[in-house]
């Protein structure tokens, strides 16, 4: 069973590397099978060091959870899924 | 061995921090990054921090501090003790802040690999806006508590430390020590930051805390060698007293000032050196102050500014005894002549003495400098402290080409040397003793001058009285012998006059 809450959330990266890719590419999928309703953003650091700054970003790259609360911080290439799950609050569905 | 080549030497950037530079000789390897390292408390953020504060203060240089520990907002609270504004630089675009220090109840997750790719690009980003030449990173030993890789945080360092290189930034890395002696720093930090390494440390020694630095290496450059003092002082952060590096090129004088004393002037030869430093040892009560009121009045009557340090006896009290010898201090004072400061020494450290005495020598410009008595400050005090001190204040007070005349109080009522003594004997250039002598039942007082470079003086012990007029010294005592060791004991003339044979043929 998918979420059906409204997820906010943004992936820093940092250039157009493979660990950024591989990033996009593993979070788009654990999105599409676990999610209804999402809303992804990706920034680039080296574009806009500013919004690192802000958010206080360190590593690259990072997930933050915005919506739904509490604020969630995830760090890698998003490559453990059972991590990312964990992080985002959300049950594996094949463990059901 | 170092390989020759033609590349011209690296030069240094002065770094602004008092003393510090005198012992870097010229200050931090520029364009490089220094690894500096400190237990807990070893004032590490607050070397970090002057650093920036220092470049803009003196030469309007931005500087970007990255904070892995403590939020900006502390930074800037404790730093404003120091009055550094560090706020107002930020509105100027001097300063800038790169945030790393932990945020509060935020658990981060690691899934998967990662760098540190958007601390990076901020520091970057935080160097161009303010098109700083210098930055302070405090401290690594936060980053790696920040991740479970202690390897990629390696990694990652290493790389920012070529990224500062490579925008020709002169750095500073502050880094923790677990112990003040051993490894240089945890997490083997040493092996990317390694070039260049300072060490600070806060050592406990006989219940007292000694701050010193060290310069270990700057690689392809020169400094000096050892442990040196400094003091953290609220308005001016840290300052090092550079001990040995102070260049000891005082010029001796011909030029005679009395002591205050015509017949002290006699036993001198013709009064002390101009840039003379001397020693007054003596059991207490034995006359030293009195001694130094006449060399203050000396100075007066010349109409010559003089200044006292009294660590002694309270104002009123140095006042109302000068008063008994016939000296208005309150007068002396009043005329602009006279500076009199009136400190116990365990209101400060010695570091913090020491800086005082200086910069009042500095302000008032005195023509002559009595310190009344040094050995109250061997109290506040290590042995090796105290050594530093009285070195850093002789030579001090040398350069100035002024007469300093310091006290020692002997712990012994009869006799004995102090450990002042010990420490002074060697940088002082004439050294007079003041003792007690027990003679038929009563306690009498004896002067001789033990020492005076480049001049003739007596050698006799002779005997001195105090009443209402001051000092007055009488004849040499005679049939008597072990005064200086303590132990005076009457010898018949006929021994006197076979002892005197000895030294015949």
């Amino acid at each position: 069973m998918a979420e059906k809450e409204t997820y906010q959330l943004k992936l820093y990266i940092t250039g157009h590397t493979h660990r950024s890719a591989q990033a996009i590419s593993n979070l788009q999928r654990i999105c599409d099978q676990e999610l209804v309703d999402y809303e992804l953003l990706v920034i680039d650091v080296l574009e806009h060091p500013g919004l690192a700054e802000d958010e206080k970003i360190l590593a690259t790259p990072t997930l933050i959870r915005e919506l739904p609360p509490p604020l969630r911080r995830i760090i890698g290439d998003l490559s453990n899924t059972e991590k990312v799950l964990l992080g985002l609050d959300l049950k594996p569905i094949r463990s059901k | 061995m170092e390989p020759k080549h033609s590349l011209s030497p690296l030069i240094k950037l002065s770094t602004g921090i008092e003393g510090f530079d005198l012992i870097a000789e010229g200050g931090l390897p520029m364009g490089r990054t220094t690894l500096v390292a400190g237990t807990a408390g070893s004032a590490k953020t607050v070397f970090a921090a002057q650093f920036l504060a220092e470049g803009i203060r003196r030469k309007q240089q931005a500087g970007v501090f990255v904070t892995f520990e403590e939020p900006p907002a502390d930074i800037r609270r404790n730093l404003l003790s120091m009055s550094w504004d560090i706020e107002q630089w930020e509105k100027d675009g001097l300063w800038a802040f790169v945030d790393a220090s932990p945020l509060p109840g935020l658990e981060q997750i690691e899934a998967g690999d990662f760098d540190l790719g958007a601390l990076l690009a901020r520091i970057e980003h935080a160097i161009h806006q303010v098109s700083a030449k210098r930055v302070a990173i405090d401290s690594l030993g936060a980053v790696f508590s920040q991740f479970t890789h202690s390897y990629l945080v390696r990694e990652e360092m290493r790389r920012l430390g070529a990224a500062l290189r490579n925008l020709g930034i002169t750095a500073v890395m502050t880094a923790e020590r677990t112990q003040e002696f051993g490894e240089i720093a945890r997490f083997g930090v040493e092996e990317f930051v390694a070039d260049n390494v300072v060490i600070l440390r806060n050592v406990l020694e006989d219940e007292k805390r000694r701050r010193t630095v060290e310069i270990l290496k700057f690689r392809g450059t020169t400094h000096q060698k050892g442990e040196y003092p400094f003091t953290v002082l609220p308005d001016s952060g840290i300052v090092v007293i550079p001990v040995s590096a102070i260049e000891l090129k005082q010029r001796s004088s011909d030029r005679r000032v009395s002591s205050g004393n015509p017949e002290l002037d006699r036993m001198t030869g013709g009064g002390f050196f101009q840039d003379s430093l001397i020693l007054v040892s003596g059991a207490t009560g034995c006359g030293k102050t009195l001694m130094t009121a006449e060399f203050i009045a000396a100075s007066i009557t010349q109409g010559e500014r003089c200044l006292l340090f009294a660590y002694e006896e309270s104002r009123e009290q140095l006042f109302r005894n000068a008063r008994g010898w016939g000296y208005d201090f309150n007068k002396y004072e009043q005329e602009g002549l006279l500076q009199v400061i009136c400190a116990y020494p365990e209101t400060a450290g010695l570091e913090d003495h020491l800086i005082k005495i200086k910069s009042h020598i500095d302000s008032f410009k005195p023509r002559r400098v009595a310190v009344d008595s040094v050995s109250a400050l061997e109290r506040v005090a290590t042995s090796r402290g105290f050594r530093e001190f009285i070195i850093s204040l002789a030579s001090f007070v040398k350069q100035r080409e002024i007469p300093g005349m310091f006290t020692a109080t002997t712990a012994n009522l009869m006799g004995g040397p102090s450990i002042t003594e010990s420490h002074f004997s060697s940088i002082t250039d004439t050294i007079i003793l003041l003792r007690y002598v027990e003679m038929l039942g009563e306690m009498r007082r004896g002067i001789t001058v033990l020492k005076m470079r480049g001049s003739m003086h007596e050698k006799e012990i002779r005997e001195f009285t105090i009443d209402g007029q001051g000092m007055h010294i009488n004849a040499p005592f005679r049939n008597i012998i072990g005064i200086l060791s303590g132990r005076p004991e009457f010898i018949t003339p006929g021994e006197m006059e076979r002892m005197g044979r000895l030294f015949n043929d």
